[in-house]
């Protein structure tokens, strides 16, 4: 998130497009209900009439996977009712950038399209440079080169007719949501957008997301209290473990995971360290070498020297794509042979599920790490499964639950919060960080006297006092403040002297020579002293509502960065440094005293001294952007699965996206409605959890499948009937649950079905039913390689 | 960190200013009224974070003789305000629950059921079977370029460990050499 779940508050418009918050996010959906008794309105888009649906003042619907088709309307009819914040786009955007005559854009397909490696070569999306190497701009907005004639031309396709035409939508409920959202340009009114997994589980998942940032920042809506585009996470701490890096691409911090190519430190940097030429630029990524080799310092201490590239050889080079649907294909073929399992339940959690229980069958060995008897780690008992036939070896390992240890949490909103042992753990169960310091100590005792490159193990530094402890258990608060970074040897800073084993206060003091250490700079500052009171995550104090109205409670927790609770908030005033709306000021510049006030800003340059976008090399938000795989602007693509061809041009669906096996690709023709899929309140996730907890269980027993009454009178189906449902992957029965949420949509000159179903079910645990994953397909967005579970083809039949 | 009840209304102040958050929309009457009827509570009180979704809601734990003997929301956490779900208000049954693992679980390759293991035996079983399949499919080298990785050991998990534990796992799982490193964020 870029704002916080209390900031919602503070909106005017409230848009929630691809979430059921109110389901999902309950009590966070509470500061929605108060935006909407302050006056609020309250917008919810959605495949499904939701419970979210029932808390807003207007409902559209739109076909599932139609979601860009959707937004560049919206984006289209700021544009053309110029309906844009002026002044934040001149100065704050790439709106005046102008681009490459090399760009172009032609059915569908941007400049650079290769077939054969279906991927784009980039460069053609550059922008146009000056003789200083500094993007030209055109502060008029006029060249036809410059991003906002360009985006012009572009989002033109998008109007109401070809859009709903598309999404199914009503036109003029489309037409009313269009207004009431693009109300937030003026810069007294402020709209947020929120979004969960509704959004991001497409194969253009990134470029939903995308289409939203673009609008977001017309409107002048990014940086603002009661603005942002916000993902609203679906797990506890999944912002926590983002951050530390249990994810193929990146280190702790989101620095990038070396690749093959990035055989030294020095040509790892070089890749990586974003360049600006222009003096404005804060470009703050150029700090990646402190971050960087803080990090090995962290890992591998006094083996971590500059004549050995800080150890930089002992980090594993990736050799291409290994994220989970590569992991689950690795595992089928027999690559992968054994597999930890930390509170994951992959038999129910990963798309075309009935692949992923195979493939555990061809380990040769798992370690499942959880609180109950999961779907995964039983997978071997399965229906249907002979066990005499599977030869792995399984172990699994009680693991402490959340009141059982000590340690913290960051939610979605960033704030990272500490939660305290109440308890002993269950029996034997043991914490994770018991269970992996643990291993770590077996495996450094292993590799002592040889084995294929001991040293990363041999040289890994764990000094977290578990030889010292009675049952052997870190001291999670040594790890708090590992993480956080300290001075590994004297150094002095402008005039400041820090001795060894100091504390680092924050990042702007880590360094590039390795006289600094930090897990993960983003956290550097949240624990700044030795002792417990230093702990600024278990931070208890509440802010007087007088004196911060908007809600940010800077004292209570700590958030990353800096705890900065709304990011890009110099985006949030003008060239003076004063808030585009005085009312809901998240910082503001005091010309008297020469500082800022209210929110930590976006780095403490005077106002008009630095580009406010300080992570962006151009320092503005990007309208255009040159990052992704898959395009600058995001276009409107069918999903890989859909009904109906593609409206707005003869590409089909994204044309980098990723399929594992086009085989598994179902047709229309046999699966004809289209499937989402989605949660109830009273499970969560893969269910490994909640169905396994009695209350829970009583009351949603069984899986379903929600259809219109439409659907179900063709079909004869009536509501608690058992039906199948299939796919081209498989099938699965579910109860029927017949309800007006859905209605048949009229796309493209036809009538398109779709139905729902909840995902948490599996064969294991109390509550069992099957899986929704059996249906889904392994395909994925080629940015982040999410799969595209929220739009698939199917047929249903009473069973 | 252990705190009375008493303790927690002195911190906020709230018993006495519940006015002053109405007067911005902030209704804690409820929550307040509740404090002050509520049993006065026998055991030790935590406060602890939801472990669902990432809303980040506050609890209070009270513990009897070691035992968890209440869960429910955190009238002084300033996201929920006492409030939570139907799971949050479930949470209870994740401390008490005859379903949850107390003993390892192990299973031999072809068998039909589960079999008991220590924690002796079996920390020092998956160190070996690591080590043999780290040493087994290690690429310390490939078309010249040095790569120093294992291609036959995975890790998934992690969106429901601490921080702390996720920051240790990372460090652990690349040091081994793991490439194939990934959780509940991608999926």
């Amino acid at each position: 998130m870029t704002n916080h779940w209390i900031d919602m508050k503070n909106a005017d418009v409230v848009m929630i497009c691809g979430s059921n918050a109110v389901e999902n996010h309950p009590i966070a959906a509470r500061w929605v209900m108060k935006a909407k008794e302050n006056g609020a309105v309250v917008l919810s888009c959605d495949p499904r009439y939701t419970r979210t649906t029932a808390f807003s003042d207007h409902y559209c619907k739109l076909r599932s996977g139609t979601d860009i088709a959707f937004v560049n309307g919206i984006i289209n009819y700021t544009l053309q009712n110029d309906r844009i914040q002026h002044e934040y786009v001149r100065h704050y955007t790439n709106a005046t950038f102008l681009l490459n005559p090399g760009y172009g854009f032609a059915d569908g397909l941007f400049a650079g399209y290769d077939e054969a490696t279906r991927s784009y070569e980039k460069s053609k999306w550059a922008y146009e440079l000056d003789a200083q190497g500094v993007p030209k701009r055109d502060m008029t907005m006029q060249h036809p080169r410059c991003v906002l004639q360009v985006m012009k031309k572009f989002f033109a396709r998008y109007d109401v007719d070809t859009v709903c035409n598309i999404t199914g939508s009503p036109k003029d409920v489309y037409r009313k949501i269009c207004d009431i959202y693009t109300s937030t340009w003026a810069p007294d009114r402020v709209g947020v957008w929120l979004y969960a997994m509704g959004t991001t589980q497409h194969s253009h998942g990134t470029q939903n997301i995308r289409s939203y940032a673009v609008l977001q920042l017309l409107l002048g809506n990014i940086g603002l209290a009661g603005g942002g585009v916000n993902a609203m996470r679906g797990e506890s701490n999944v912002q926590g473990s983002t951050d530390m890096a249990l994810l193929y691409h990146i280190l702790p911090g989101y620095l990038a995971a070396p690749a093959a190519a990035m055989q030294n430190l020095s040509t790892y940097l070089e890749k990586v360290t974003p360049k600006s030429n222009d003096p404005l630029s804060a470009n703050w990524w150029q700090n990646y070498p402190k971050y960087m080799t803080s990090l090995l310092k962290a890992w591998y201490g006094d083996h971590a020297r500059k004549d050995n590239d800080f150890a930089y050889g002992y980090v594993p080079k990736a050799t291409g794509n290994h994220s989970y649907m590569a992991l689950v294909e690795a595992m089928h073929a027999g690559t992968i042979k054994g597999l930890f399992c930390f509170g994951m339940n992959p038999a129910v959690g990963g798309p075309n599920s009935s692949r992923a229980r195979e493939a555990m069958g061809k380990l040769d060995w798992m370690v499942a790490i959880d609180l109950f008897e999961t779907d995964s780690s039983v997978f071997w008992k399965r229906p249907g499964a002979d066990p005499s036939t599977i030869n792995t070896e399984v172990f699994l390992l009680p693991a402490a639950a959340s009141m059982e240890k000590e340690g913290s949490v960051a939610n979605s909103g960033r704030w990272c919060q500490w939660r305290y042992k109440a308890v002993e753990p269950a029996g034997d169960a043991k914490s994770d960080a018991w269970i992996v310091t643990q291993l770590v100590a077996g495996l450094k005792k292993a590799y002592s006297s040889g084995g294929a490159f001991p040293q990363p193990i041999q040289h890994l530094t764990w000094d977290y006092g578990q030889d010292t402890d009675a049952h052997g258990e870190p001291d999670i608060h040594r790890v708090a403040k590992e993480i956080n970074g300290y001075f590994t040897q004297d150094r002095e800073i402008d005039g400041k002297t820090w001795k060894a084993g100091d504390q680092a206060p924050g990042f702007a003091l880590l360094q590039a020579d390795g006289s600094t250490a930090c897990g993960a700079w983003i956290y550097c500052g949240s624990y700044p002293g030795p002792n417990k009171t230093d702990n600024r995550l278990a931070r208890r104090e509440k802010s007087d509502p007088t004196k911060d109205p908007l809600g940010m409670h800077p004292n209570w927790s700590w958030c990353w960065p800096v705890n900065r609770r709304i990011l890009y908030n110099r985006a949030s005033v003008d060239a003076q440094g004063q808030p585009w709306d005085p009312k809901r000021a998240v910082v503001r510049w005091n010309a008297d005293a020469k500082k800022w006030e209210g929110d930590v800003p976006d780095g403490p340059w005077p106002p008009g001294a630095k580009l406010p976008f300080i992570m962006r090399p151009e320092g503005v938000g990007c309208l255009f952007a040159a990052a992704l795989a898959d395009g600058p602007f995001p276009e409107h693509y069918e999903p890989v699965e859909s009904p109906v061809r593609n409206a707005m041009s003869a590409v089909q669906y994204n044309p980098a996206c990723k399929v594992w096996d086009l085989k598994s690709i179902g047709d229309s023709k046999e699966f004809p409605i289209v499937a989402t899929t989605y949660r109830v309140c009273e499970h969560w996730q893969a269910g490994a959890m909640t169905r396994n907890m009695p209350w829970l269980v009583e009351l949603v027993p069984d899986v379903f499948v929600e259809l219109s009454p439409d659907l179900a009178r063709r079909k004869g189906i009536r509501t608690g009937d058992w039906v199948r449902v299939r796919s081209k992957r498989g099938e699965m029965k579910a109860r029927a649950l017949v309800t007006n949420r859905f209605e048949t949509l009229f796309v493209a000159g036809s009538l398109v079905d779709q139905i729902g179903i909840p995902w948490h079910w599996g064969f294991a645990g109390l509550a069992t039913g099957d899986s929704a994953n059996l249906l889904t397909a392994n395909v994925g967005d080629p940015n982040t390689f999410i799969p595209e579970f929220k739009a698939f083809l199917c047929d249903v039949a009473k069973a | 960190m252990e705190i009375s009840r008493r303790h927690f209304l002195a911190g906020t102040g709230a018993a006495g200013t519940g006015a002053l958050f109405e007067s911005l929309g902030l209704s804690l009457r409820p929550s307040v009224a509740f404090a002050e009827t509520a049993q006065p509570r026998r055991g030790k009180i935590t406060t602890t974070i939801c472990p669902f979704c990432g809303v980040g809601c506050g609890q209070i734990v009270e513990v009897r003789d070691g035992r968890v003997a209440n869960i429910e929301g955190d009238p002084d956490h300033p996201i929920n305000e006492g409030s939570v779900c139907s799971k949050g208000a479930a949470l209870y049954q994740v401390a008490q629950n005859e379903r949850r693992l107390r003993k390892i679980r192990y299973r031999k390759p072809g068998a039909r059921e589960w079999e008991a293991l220590s924690w002796d035996r079996a920390i020092p079983m998956i160190v070996e079977r690591v080590r043999k399949t780290r040493d087994a499919t290690w690429v310390g080298q490939r078309d010249g370029l040095t790569l120093n990785h294992t291609t036959g050991i995975a890790c998934l998990g992690g969106a429901a460990l601490d921080t702390e534990e996720c920051y240790l796992l990372a460090k652990a799982m690349r040091s081994l050499g793991v490439i194939w490193l990934e959780h509940q964020a991608r999926i």
